[in-house]
């Protein structure tokens, strides 16, 4: 086989699906879904990103066989933690939430809200 | 040549050093010591000053003087110093004057003045800054240490940072004199790169051409004039007073505002030639000539009277520099020294009285020039210095001025007539300035009786002799600054001298006193009959506009695009996403090649239709925990597809983390209500379009992006490597350890802050400290019964005792096998991310089956400690391949054979894996700690106070 790579029409369209789905989810307001929403989207990368590397056999010198390209391998592993460590703090964020509005949603940030506010009175009073 | 002279010049460097190590310790120091400590400091620049003097010969002697220090040679910026006439001229005003400011400083400042150890430090840093600007030989180097002392110029004038009117000045003289610096910057660059060298003297030797040169100069005269409040950013000076006044003399009269002078004096030899030199300075130098001077008619603050003074001297600085031709650049250097000399004593004077008086209010002092005669005679030296009387050095170099305006061409003749107005209106404020200070008023009570410190009236006194002797005997001056004329070219002789004969010069200096005599005059009588002058409205009136407008413009612009809406936010964010990738992908016209056909793995369609269906389903998941359960689901399977195209690292890292992200949201989720996925608002078209947008986008690329790779993989040659210098068969943890090591470096400052995050938003207030070991309240210690035989401590509910039996057989040896996977990574799957989340896996089953306290029991330590250990232990690998391998997270392979282990091999990096298995597992006891531990607890607290009717420690708002 040439030294071209090979588009996978299924995995990327698992990417895609898990891209969409995560994002939707992303886009609520309520927490646990934005959670639930972040941990798709982090799959649908990892695959994204291996997808831009050639598979093989194991990175290891010494396997047999053409091995898998180590440098996507590399950064999903990255990813993967980071992933974990973020959706820890997603899961903090939103258990601090629920304490002290006693709600799943969001509500719009009040300062922002606050900033049009002073805006509007400013522009009023000129 | 003197080689003893140009040796001593090698210390410059290190006294640059010292001014800064200096003014770290000085504020500490003087709030210790007081402030008699001051007069010992002055040690330092009265030393630089000693020494500048001992190189003068060799800078006189025109000896190419310079030292070299690499600093950044990707950016051709170094520590480059260079001693010639004009830095020498220039470090023995700025040291000097420096030397005098400290000791008057002594005592200007009530004992125990809490802002005298702030000053302090704030100008001895300034004096090295400045001592850099005028030394510096990189244009680069130039441009930092310039903002450097518009930094400390800043510090300087809010030393009184509680006073509005202080902070205010304080940031209007530093966005004017930085945004020149940026203009400057880009000025210098352009001038480097069309010169090729950044070395300023190579640069002034031989200069370039062209427009780009051009844009160059015209960018580095802007920064030098709002520098040296030339018009139009003379407005910032007068603000700037309100620093304290020895301060003011220093910086905003002898020596900063001087730097834009001294950048055109140093610029001028090679580029006053081109036509925009004269046409922006010598305008813009005679508009501030006489605007400054006739504004200085109408102030009634002696401070502010001589600040517009300076803004007029300034200039006429910048006119003589701008006129360009070498007569008057040697009457440019000679004005300048005698402008500090004379300027710095006025401002001394100002602040005797002020300190002894109460106020510098010249409408409200009378008597002072009977009740001081010392100190009125010295005010008056110096101010008939101002005014170009003999016989003080004021009068030599305003002749000189004239003179070489007169050889300055067409130029010359129209700064002479702007110089001979402006001289007249100096004499009249000069004038209004002796009177106002020292005159006796009849309609003012005198001034009280007050004692004049010698340590404020000696550096007064000081500064005028300086100004007298240069005045009688200007020859003394000569060699200086025909030395640093003589690069532009040839100049006249014996240009500075007490008596010249009658010539036209004299008499233009006699026609300024008249006129000057007759303006004061007139002005005395219009007050005597009305009422006195009064200063104008605050100037910068286009400065306040523009800020004005800039701020309301920043809300309004916030306003307008922060929403303060996740949804709308994320919803723009995406949509960019879309509209400019998007676009490109399709515009490329990049299309996919060689796609596999959907039969090639049948496991893998299988695989990614189960994701695909999960996926879905979560979206459509009404409760909390099975969607969490679906999308654990859907890791195990991306696990499982990188198992089939060979990537065991991130399956074995997929399934631990997939595990771990499991029992976390478990723990929260049993914690909020069972409602906690119920949106209150449905989604809508608008999420669902935009996320379908970039669902597609990523599959086209997805497509696409296998097929536009032109290169092989750097990583075809990696394994090599891999083996023989990061010492390890699995190139994947090789890449994390050694070849990208920075990278996961970074990564584990992240999980770092994750677990800090975690940790701090379940506890708020401290973030240290270990799970609970054992119940604190005695009574629920007393309700658990026995302990159990198969963990360390009792949680009253035993889930199960299987699990306990399970934890206690299974625990330890968990532990070891991570510590193998751990060494073992190197070479096979595995590393210290497995081996620290395998860890983190143990702890999670000891916490199931015992509780918080056994989880406490099984990590009795600060997790804080493990987290900073771990980071601890990868800062030390990464120094330790400095100090082994010549750069920063270099490996070492260590081998040995050692009797009994047989062979054995370690490489450094290892202790870098070590800190990644440290700060992952103080990321999941974190975890465990916050999100279990921490809410079991806040919960007991929260049912507790629910029953006793407390609430105090519920975080309820």
């Amino acid at each position: 086989m040439d030294s071209l790579l090979q588009s996978n029409l299924v995995v990327a369209v698992t990417i895609g699906a898990l891209f969409a789905c995560g994002l939707y989810l992303l886009m609520s307001r309520n927490l646990i879904r934005a959670l639930l929403g972040f941990l798709l989207v982090g799959h649908g990368t990892n695959l994204l990103l291996l997808s831009s590397g050639r598979s093989g056999s194991a990175p290891i010198v010494g396997e047999a066989g053409e091995s898998a390209d180590p440098i996507p391998q590399a950064l999903i592993l990255t990813s993967i933690v980071i992933t974990l460590a973020v959706s820890t703090f997603l899961m903090a964020m939103a258990y601090r939430n629920y304490r002290l509005t006693r709600l799943a949603e969001l509500t719009d940030d009040p300062e922002d809200a606050g900033l049009r506010a002073a805006d509007a009175d400013a522009g009023g009073g000129e | 040549m003197s080689e003893p002279a140009t040796g001593l010049f090698s210390l410059a460097g290190p006294m640059l050093l010292a001014y800064a190590a200096l003014a770290v310790v000085t504020p500490t120091l003087v709030r210790r010591f007081g402030r008699d400590l001051l007069t010992g400091l002055a040690l330092l620049p009265a030393a630089t000053t000693l020494g500048a003097i001992l190189l003068l010969p060799s800078a006189l002697a025109g000896h190419d003087t310079r030292t070299h220090l690499s600093w950044i040679p990707a950016l051709s910026l170094g520590i480059d110093l260079r001693w010639d006439a004009l830095s020498a001229a220039m470090t023995i005003v700025v040291a000097g004057i420096g030397t005098v400011v400290l000791l008057y400083s002594a005592r200007y400042f009530p004992a125990g003045d809490d802002g005298t150890g702030r000053y302090t430090g704030a100008l001895i840093a300034f004096a090295g800054a400045m001592l850099g600007v005028v030394l510096a030989d990189n244009l680069i180097l130039l441009v930092i240490c310039w903002e450097l002392t518009g930094i400390l110029s800043y510090l300087l004038i809010a030393l009184r940072y509680r006073k509005l009117a202080a902070r205010k000045a304080a940031a209007q003289a530093l966005l004017v004199t930085t945004t020149g610096g940026l203009a400057m910057l880009v000025g210098a660059v352009l001038l480097g790169h069309a010169a090729g060298t950044f070395v300023l003297s190579e640069v002034i030797a031989d200069p370039p051409h062209g427009t780009a040169v051009a844009v160059a100069v015209a960018l580095l005269i802007v920064g030098g004039l709002a520098k040296s409040a030339i018009f139009p950013f003379q407005f910032w000076l007068p603000g700037a007073m309100a620093a304290p006044t020895p301060a003011s003399a220093y910086l905003h009269a002898a020596t900063m505002v001087k730097a834009g002078v001294y950048l055109f004096a140093r610029l001028a030899p090679a580029f006053a030639a081109l036509p925009l030199w004269s046409w922006i300075l010598v305008p813009l130098g005679g508009l501030t000539l006489i605007y400054g001077a006739a504004q200085a008619l109408r102030q009634r603050d002696l401070k502010l009277l001589l600040a517009y003074g300076t803004v007029s001297q300034l200039g006429l600085l910048t006119l003589l520099l701008g006129a360009g031709n070498p007569d008057s650049l040697l009457a440019g250097l000679a004005m300048l020294i005698a402008h500090a000399s004379f300027k710095a004593a006025l401002f001394f004077v100002v602040g005797i009285i002020d300190t002894g008086a109460g106020t510098r209010d010249l409408s409200k002092l009378s008597g002072l020039g009977r009740q001081k005669p010392v100190l009125f005679m010295l005010a008056v030296l110096a101010a008939i210095s101002m005014a170009g009387i003999p016989p003080m050095i004021g009068f030599a170099a305003k002749e000189a001025g004239y003179a070489g305006l007169l050889r300055g061409g067409g130029w010359g003749t129209a700064g002479l007539l702007m110089m001979v107005i402006g001289s007249a209106l100096t004499v009249a404020y000069t004038a209004r300035f002796l009177w106002g200070a020292f005159g006796t008023k009849a309609a003012v009570p005198p001034a009280g009786h007050f004692r004049s410190p010698a340590l404020m009236l000696g550096p007064t006194a000081l500064l005028v002799a300086i100004g007298l002797v240069l005045g009688v005997a200007p020859a003394i001056l000569e060699p200086l600054v025909s030395s640093y004329a003589g690069v532009a070219g040839a100049t006249e002789a014996h240009p500075l001298a007490l008596w010249h004969g009658f010539n036209l010069p004299l008499g233009l200096s006699a026609l300024a006193w008249a006129v000057g005599a007759g303006l004061y005059f007139a002005q005395r009588r219009r007050e005597s009959a009305g009422t006195l002058a009064a200063p104008g409205a605050e100037p910068g009136t286009v400065y306040q506009f523009l800020v004005a407008h800039l701020e309301r413009g920043a809300v309004r612009f916030t306003a307008a695009t922060q929403r303060g809406s996740l949804p709308v936010s994320l919803g723009s964010i995406l949509a960019v996403l879309i509209a400019f990738p998007g676009t490109l992908i399709v515009l490329s016209g990049v299309r996919p090649r060689n796609v596999q056909s959907i039969w090639a793995s049948p496991a893998e369609l299988g695989l990614c239709l189960l994701m695909a269906v999960l996926a879905v389903f979560v979206l459509r998941c009404k409760r909390a925990i099975t969607a969490v359960l679906l999308v654990g689901g859907i890791g195990y399977l991306v696990a499982i597809l990188f198992i089939l195209r060979g990537a065991p690292d991130l399956a074995l890292t997929q399934l631990l983390v997939e595990t771990i992200t499991l029992v976390a949201a478990l723990l929260v989720l049993r914690r909020l209500p069972d409602t906690a996925l119920h949106a209150g608002v449905g989604g809508n078209k608008t999420r669902l379009l935009l996320s379908a947008g970039v669902g597609a986008l990523m599959t086209a690329l997805a497509l696409v992006m296998p097929g536009v790779r032109s290169q092989a993989p750097v990583s075809d040659q990696m394994a090599g490597p891999a083996l023989e210098v990061g010492g390890g068969h699995n190139v994947v943890n090789v890449i994390l350890v050694d070849i990208r090591a920075w990278d996961t470096f970074g990564e584990i400052l992240v999980l770092v802050c994750a677990a800090t995050g975690v940790a701090s938003l379940v506890f708020l207030s401290r973030r240290t400290g270990a799970a609970p070991r054992g119940p604190q309240d005695p009574q629920i210690a007393a309700d658990t019964g026995a302990v159990s035989p198969w963990l360390a401590t009792n949680s009253s509910p035993r889930p199960s005792l299987l699990l306990e039996v399970v934890t206690r057989l299974l625990f330890h040896t968990i532990v070891v096998f991570s510590v193998y996977v751990l060494f073992v990574g190197h070479d096979a799957p595995g590393g210290g991310f497995a081996a620290g989340l395998i860890v983190g896996l143990a702890l999670t089953l000891r916490y199931v089956a015992g509780g918080a306290f056994e989880l406490g029991e099984s990590a009795p330590w600060d997790v804080g400690k493990i987290l900073g250990l771990g980071v601890l232990l990868a800062v030390g690998s990464a120094a330790g391949g400095i100090v082994f391998g010549g750069s920063a997270l270099q490996s070492t392979v260590l081998e040995a054979t050692v009797p009994v282990l047989g062979h054995l091999k370690f490489v450094t990096s290892s202790i870098f894996d070590i800190g990644v298995y440290l700060v992952v597992i103080g990321l999941v006891l974190d975890v465990l700690r916050s999100l279990g531990a921490g809410l079991d607890e806040q919960t007991m607290l929260d049912s507790v106070g629910s029953s006793t009717a407390n609430p105090a420690k519920s975080g309820r708002r």
